[in-house]
């Protein structure tokens, strides 16, 4: 990222270090939501792979993830440059602190990464997961990046991505249809109704999105300035339309208009806006957000009833979502918004990179992907057992459950003797004392 | 005519509901519940806090049957509850000496034959 500015901004500074904590809270906010979707059994394991990745995303970040994605390079993947923040220091990059801008693209990382879990969510075996996403962000993630923000071959070619349709939402859109894919169904799918344990939690969860999202969205103007303004208000008005088209085509379809149908709705809608955010007018906005339900609307209909369990939707919501988004952008785009031309205002050009885009990143991260997962695979099961799977994912990995009350529950203290291991399993030890906890 | 109870797995119990209901029983009541069985305990960690979880979580099924129907009933419940692992729980057939249906006031055989079936159906 080269830019004729090299002097620091109080400004935007200040702004780019709100966004960035902003968008960090998007990763919980994520967690909430993928959480509330999932049984009760799963409830800890599904919250925890999102979580997780602000750790494994957010030091492979720093290590080697950057470098590749923004470092001096050649058209397809930056170099090493960056390798553990060297040269990442406090001088201006833009106007704000070059690593300042490292931890803001950290941040997108991290939720990109988390992003794929849901098609996955109550089956993968979480160590498998860990090797997965901080591998991925290596080996898919930060070569988009570098495409479309890093000075490759898309940025070259002018498409237009301005917080990350293509780079996050297309990216780990098709990720999950291939992880799902390569890790398997559900033994439940298509034989039990699964349903969300607790809709508010997913409620809660695309509330924080949504807050966060104006982070993600105008932050990604790196400046304080009418751009992110602009970015602010599509980031407001987009989901909007969004929410109500999507409580329409519920209404229509249904006859209810539902909680998580609304959730749904509304993270669609913000995904869509995405790559359009600092490009087109309020106005259009509100149609591109309302435009993006159908086909996800289609599709999550279309979903349930198929072999590809894509459990929390992410190839519709996302994949989908942000491919809408990605093509709209070249329709709806103008150079008086602070974009190109687009379709609408004469120039078809833009609509063909959009697409030339969305493609590339579709062939190379399902690729990439199938790849990696079956290399992991080959090291590690992907899977979780059977049984594992029947009495779920949080006591076995990582033993806690959600609710608990602590009845039955004992209490070990340890006092281990020469030559004896201490045992949990089984018949309690002679150097065990146990005594009755009523709660925990 | 008998009670039958059983204790199974909160995670068979869809299936046990699709075996009762392959046979045509219907007139059920669940509870949820903890038990001990013979299963290992599970070792649950919060906070450096070791606990071993001596109760596991299980379904209750309590259904009255009429005779014709016990071995039957039995038979979907065991088959359809089964996993193979320690845990799969027990079914309990009890007599039961008198049964009434308050609705009708119907004692015994009748309160326990589904009202759509003749009373002869049921044998």
């Amino acid at each position: 990222m080269e830019d004729a500015t090299t002097a620091l901004v109080a400004t935007d500074t200040a702004w780019l270090m709100v966004a960035c904590a902003m968008v960090l809270l998007m990763t919980p906010a994520l967690a909430f939501f993928y959480g509330g979707l999932v049984r009760r059994k799963n409830a800890l394991n599904t919250m925890m792979m999102s979580f997780a990745s602000l750790g494994a995303v957010g030091v492979v970040w720093a290590v080697v993830g950057y470098s590749l994605a923004f470092a001096p390079g050649n058209n397809f993947i930056g170099g090493l440059d960056y390798a553990f923040l060297r040269g990442v220091g406090l001088e201006a990059e833009g106007t704000i602190p070059h690593l300042l801008f490292f931890a803001f693209q950290g941040t997108f990382a991290i939720i990109t990464a988390a992003l794929i879990s849901g098609a996955i969510a109550e089956r993968m075996r979480f160590e498998a997961y860990l090797a997965f996403i901080t591998l991925w962000v290596v080996a898919v993630y930060a070569p988009v990046c570098h495409w479309v923000w890093g000075g490759g071959w898309l940025h070259q070619m002018g498409a237009l991505d301005f917080a990350g349709g293509t780079v996050v939402h297309v990216n780990a859109g098709i990720a999950a249809v291939v992880a799902a894919l390569v890790v398997g169904p559900r033994r439940d799918h298509g034989r039990q109704a699964m349903l969300p344990h607790h809709v508010p939690f997913v409620l809660l969860g695309t509330g924080l999105l949504w807050f966060g999202w104006f982070g993600f969205n105008a932050g990604s103007a790196l400046a304080a300035d009418a751009t992110a303004a602009l970015a602010f208000v599509n980031t407001l008005v987009a989901p909007a339309a969004a929410l109500v088209a999507w409580m329409i085509l519920d209404r229509v379809f249904t006859g209810r208009v539902t909680a998580v149908g609304a959730a749904t709705g509304i993270v669609i809608g913000l995904v869509a806006v995405t790559p359009a955010a600092g490009f087109v007018s309020p106005m259009s906005a509100i149609v591109l957000g309302a435009l993006a339900t159908g086909p996800s609307y289609w599709a999550i209909m279309r979903r349930s009833r198929s072999r590809l369990d894509d459990s929390l939707e992410v190839a519709a919501a996302h994949g989908l979502g942000g491919l809408t988004g990605a093509l709209l952008t070249g329709v709806f785009a103008t150079a008086a918004w602070g974009g190109v031309d687009g379709a609408i205002a004469g120039d078809w050009r833009q609509l063909g990179v959009q697409t030339l885009a969305v493609i590339a990143a579709l062939v190379y991260s399902g690729g990439a992907t199938f790849v990696l997962l079956r290399a992991i695979g080959a090291v590690l099961p992907l899977r979780v057992e059977d049984g594992q799977e029947r009495v779920g994912l949080d006591v076995p990995f990582h033993g806690e459950q959600a609710y608990v009350d602590g009845d039955g529950a004992l209490l070990t203290i340890p006092r281990p003797i020469e030559g004896r291991r201490l045992e949990l399993r089984g018949p309690q030890p002679v150097s065990t004392a146990t005594v009755q906890v009523s709660d925990i | 005519m008998k009670l039958i109870t059983a204790i199974i797995r909160p995670d068979k119990l869809n299936d046990v509901l699709e075996g009762l209901f392959e046979i045509d029983v219907h007139g059920l009541t669940i509870t949820r519940c903890l038990g001990h069985g013979g299963e290992l305990e599970s070792v649950e960690t919060y906070r450096g806090m070791t606990v071993k979880m001596e109760l596991t979580e299980k379904v209750k099924i309590e259904i009255g049957v009429s005779d014709p129907f016990v071995e039957k009933t039995v038979d979907a419940i065991v088959q359809s509850g089964r996993t193979g692992a320690v845990g799969d729980g027990k079914v309990f057939v009890t007599p039961v000496s008198d049964v009434v249906r308050i609705r009708t006031g119907e004692r015994n055989q009748d309160a326990v034959t589904p009202t759509s079936y003749p009373v002869s159906a049921a044998f």
